[in-house]
């Protein structure tokens, strides 16, 4: 379900699904997402990294558009050795649909280069669970690694999570990614309820 | 699950190294405020001082320091150095599987295995750190305690 690619250099293996129900609300150029709340309409805005990335320059992190889908390929395909065009063009294509469960594309951007990317989803009653955010993918270009990029993205994610009134966040990893596993460890997160099983279809 | 009492022991020490990186902290400080044998104490340190995560510090003052990037070091590179942790051919004495059942009983065992092993390579002392800040159990406990006492009043 989720394909992580922060720190290590590895083809990661890639499920092409995506999530099931696409509704992204990508908001006006730059803009964040739609939020449930009636009242509040609160763009994700441009958030000036907390972090000092005097190398990188200023970093900002921001909704993705329909613009920035070939650079989010071409990182992609830097990190994990996989092109997976069509996989991404799908999701940006249904992520401008209505939808009842928003989706977040959101960058992070130094010196007008694209240098990471989050993607997360709120979905309700999957797995019997009740709404929820989910990260299914976060990546990281490797020279702009082990500055607080990720922390940034995954940190601008929940914010946008808890402003569409969600109070609790999920992913799914392959238990060999051990540097990633370490990064959500990192950010607080903990095992959950669930256990991924899977047989094959022989 | 257990851990081995000296495994334990190392990741205390190294979490009250790592949570004072500006100061040398004797075996005596540790060992008093976590009602751990002085001498067992000395022992877990020799050794994590023979795998390069604390050294002694002598002279006025002395005690100990961490030397391993507590962003680096993970609960099981700890552990490793006081048992073993993951696949164990234990279950049928060394010798080989030849039943159904030894071998379905094997892939449960190696399924937790992984698990444990994942587990504790994932998390780093740096991350204990922040657990130990966040306290997740604090409001479990002050649930329990809020249960009990409306319990002892009907």
């Amino acid at each position: 379900m989720v394909e992580i690619s922060l720190c290590s250099d590895r083809a990661l293996p890639v499920n092409a699904e995506g999530p099931s129900q696409s509704a992204l609300h990508s908001g006006p150029e730059g803009t964040t997402l739609h939020s449930r709340r009636k009242h509040a309409n609160s763009p994700l805005a441009i958030m000036k990294s907390r972090s000092a990335l005097q190398e990188t320059g200023d970093l900002r992190i921001r909704a993705a558009t329909a613009s920035d889908c070939a650079g989010l390929i071409a990182l992609d395909e830097e990190v994990t050795g996989l092109a997976k065009r069509q996989y991404w063009k799908e999701l940006f294509t249904r992520s401008k649909s209505r939808r009842r469960s928003p989706r977040f594309i959101l960058l992070a951007e130094a010196n007008k280069q694209i240098v990471g990317f989050i993607v997360g989803e709120i979905r309700a009653w999957e797995f019997g669970e009740p709404a929820c955010g989910w990260v299914f993918a976060i990546q990281v270009r490797p020279k702009t690694r082990l500055k607080g990029v990720a922390t940034e993205l995954f940190q601008a994610l929940c914010e946008a999570f808890r402003d569409a009134g969600i109070t609790k966040v999920r992913t799914i990893m392959a238990r060999g990614n051990h540097l990633v596993l370490s990064f959500f460890r990192s950010q607080g997160m903990m095992a959950g309820p669930f256990i991924e099983l899977e047989t094959n279809l022989d | 699950m257990k851990l081995q009492k000296a495994s334990s022991i190392a990741i205390y020490a190294v979490l009250e190294l790592a949570a004072n990186p500006e100061h040398q902290l004797s075996g005596t400080e540790i060992a008093s405020k976590y009602g751990i044998s002085a001498h067992h104490l000395a022992k877990v340190l020799r050794d994590l001082g023979r795998a390069g995560i604390v050294e002694a510090v002598r002279g006025v003052g002395g005690g100990y320091r961490l030397t391993a990037n507590p962003k680096r070091l993970t609960l099981l590179d700890v552990i490793q150095i006081f048992e073993p942790v993951g696949p164990q051919n234990e279950l049928s004495g060394g010798s080989r599987i030849s039943t159904d059942a030894e071998h379905a009983l094997r892939i449960v065992l190696e399924e937790l295995d992984d698990h444990t092993v994942a587990t504790f390579r994932s998390i780093t002392i740096s991350t204990m750190l922040k657990l130990m800040v966040r306290k997740p159990w604090a409001s479990a406990l002050r649930a329990s305690r809020v249960g009990r006492r409306a319990a002892s009043r009907r």
